[in-house]
């Protein structure tokens, strides 16, 4: 089985994010970045999944350079190999169609990603990128199981779940339980320094869409305290204050 | 400007949400001139179908086939571009779920359709182009984007328009959608739904819990508030990796995202994570007792003190109210 996870490179969830002066781009400049906390899942499942049954696991990144750390440990974590293709993600349609087209080149029978990217949350590259294969999407997926080649998959509806099993091959938005987050040893880190990352220029995608800038949440006025005993003054406030009840 | 709507259903009827994306499709109709259309799929009432009407369609199309009963993200964005291509629609709008995400992103790779996924108010109108602000980093910031293409897909949050419903009703006509096979390649084997409870992502009051509420035996007060607010659960996420409470009330940056109209937080300090899953609530209560909680920044009124003790005093004055 030929596996492709795609991975994000984005901000730690514990970030505080500021913007530049004229309000036209994200401060990136001291942010610590991780791999996607979603893709993490996304991965971890891949590299189980391709200890069992055999086979490859590509880890694919669409961005520059500065992602490579977290391409390493991806590596490090268990992918035998990598792919990045050089160029800023625009927007979702153009970062689909740099993965469907590595995907069709590859012939892989498992495409995962998280379900969704942690800094533009949009949750539809999976969806664009199976249409764009002319595949099944399925998103957010809980559980994951291979038999042949064939998928039972565990996904999560609105307030429940439904278990469908569908032919290979698919493109999956992951999420947890999916697996635990793998921390990569030791020797997976000294065996990712040597593993192939090949990069890619991007093919002549279109976007259509572009960020023309960018701004932050109104801060919030001052928290009104109200007494622990004065319990019933909150619920008269909500009432005819915040009109919330 | 040809407006379509795809909309969701619930037991028969319009889904909430729906009504909310009907609504901003009516105020962009209202501001450019245009018809607003709703697209359903699956099993509706007629008489429900109708209720479009009420938030500003004026049609409704009812893609009727049995083979539609479970949510299908292929075949529905098949009947969506096969609609938008019979209608000429140029802008398509939906309600941010799971299920609209999946649908749009096919429907635009069908269409070669630019898609914007997490709008958080209405577009402005440029010659061929529309920018419209949305939410990134899970509400800690807004991007205003531009989308360029011909035909342009929104996907609306939740709480970005106000709701107010007439006594309009829309025409329901039905549509008979081509269906491919290869839209149903998989079996559902089986469908689990919790019956009766309030989802979060549509509730309008949510109580959620964090770990101050110090084990899954200690939350019937929290569960008797909810009750008589007629509100939904949430929980933070140390919470649910402890299983004290089911994964799907994570509520976080990497749990379910809310936007109630009042969201109280019972014993959770306010980790950054999760206030990214709740920046989106109109009005946020938070009851701990630790007076440095970081929730307080966050919230629009507070209680410092022990939520055993102030939970049910809370729960008798919303009763008497």
């Amino acid at each position: 089985m030929k596996i492709l996870v795609c991975i994000t490179n984005v901000p730690d969830t514990t970030a505080k994010i500021s913007l530049s002066d004229d309000q036209k781009s994200i401060n990136k400049a001291g942010l610590p970045h991780i791999i996607g906390p979603y893709d993490d899942y996304a991965l971890a499942r891949g590299v189980e999944l391709r200890d069992q049954s055999g086979g490859t696991l590509t880890v694919l990144h669409v961005g520059l350079a500065d992602a490579e750390p977290q391409i390493r440990k991806a590596l490090a974590i268990g992918a035998d190999d990598a792919i990045r293709i050089n160029m800023e993600p625009i927007d979702s349609y153009s970062t689909a169609e740099q993965i469907a087209a590595i995907a069709k080149e590859g012939q892989y029978d498992l495409i995962l990603m998280g379900r969704e990217s942690l800094d533009y949350n949009s949750g539809v590259v999976h969806g664009l990128v199976g249409e764009m294969l002319d595949i099944p999407s399925y998103s957010p997926v809980m559980k994951l199981e291979i038999n042949g080649s064939t998928a039972s998959i565990t996904r999560e509806i609105e307030g429940g779940k439904e278990l469908l099993t569908c032919d290979l091959p698919l493109v999956l938005g992951c999420q947890e339980p999916i697996a635990e987050w793998k921390i990569p040893n030791m020797r997976g880190i000294m065996t990712a320094r040597s593993k192939p990352l090949t990069v890619v220029e991007p093919t002549d995608a279109k976007s259509h869409t572009e960020p023309t800038g960018f701004s932050l949440p109104a801060p919030k006025g001052a928290c009104k305290m109200i007494s622990s005993d004065d319990v019933a003054s909150l619920v008269n406030l909500l009432q005819t204050e915040a009109k919330v009840l | 400007m040809s407006i379509l709507v795809f909309i969701e259903t619930e037991n028969k009827a319009i889904k909430k949400n729906a009504q909310e994306a009907i609504a901003y499709a009516k105020a962009v109709a209202n501001a450019q001139g245009g018809e607003v259309t709703a697209l359903v799929m699956g099993d509706i009432d007629p008489s429900e179908a109708e209720k479009a009407g009420n938030f500003g369609a004026s049609r409704v199309l009812h893609a009727a086939d049995s083979k539609l009963e479970h949510d299908n993200s292929m075949a529905y964005a098949s009947i969506l571009a096969e609609v938008i291509q019979q209608e000429s629609s140029e802008l398509i709008i939906l309600a941010k779920s799971g299920l609209a995400d999946a649908v749009a992103a096919r429907a635009a790779a069908k269409l070669k359709a630019g898609i914007v996924s997490g709008v958080t108010a209405l577009p402005s109108f440029d010659g061929d182009g529309l920018t419209v602000q949305r939410s990134i980093f899970t509400g800690k910031a807004f991007s205003d984007t531009r989308i360029t293409s011909k035909i342009k897909i929104l996907v609306v949050n939740k709480n970005t328009i106000e709701v107010t419903p007439t006594t309009d009703t829309a025409v329901v006509e039905t549509f008979s959608p081509t269906l491919n096979d290869k839209d149903f390649k998989a079996t559902v084997q089986d469908t689990e739904k919790a019956t009766g409870d309030i989802l979060l992502t549509d509730a309008d009051i949510i109580v959620s819990g964090g770990r101050g509420m110090k084990g899954p035996e200690h939350w019937q007060p929290l569960l008797e508030l909810a009750s008589a607010l007629g509100a939904a659960t949430g929980c933070s996420k140390p919470v649910s990796d402890l299983d004290w409470r089911p994964h799907h009330e994570h509520i976080g940056q990497t749990g379910i995202k809310v936007a109630p109209n009042l969201y109280i937080a019972c014993g959770i300090s306010g980790a950054i994570q999760h206030l990214a899953g709740v920046n989106g609530s109109k009005c946020i209560v938070v009851i701990n007792k630790d007076p440095e909680a970081p929730f307080f920044k966050a919230a629009d009124y507070g209680i410092v003190g022990d939520v055993f003790e102030i939970l049910p005093k809370l729960t008798e004055a919303i009763k008497n109210r």
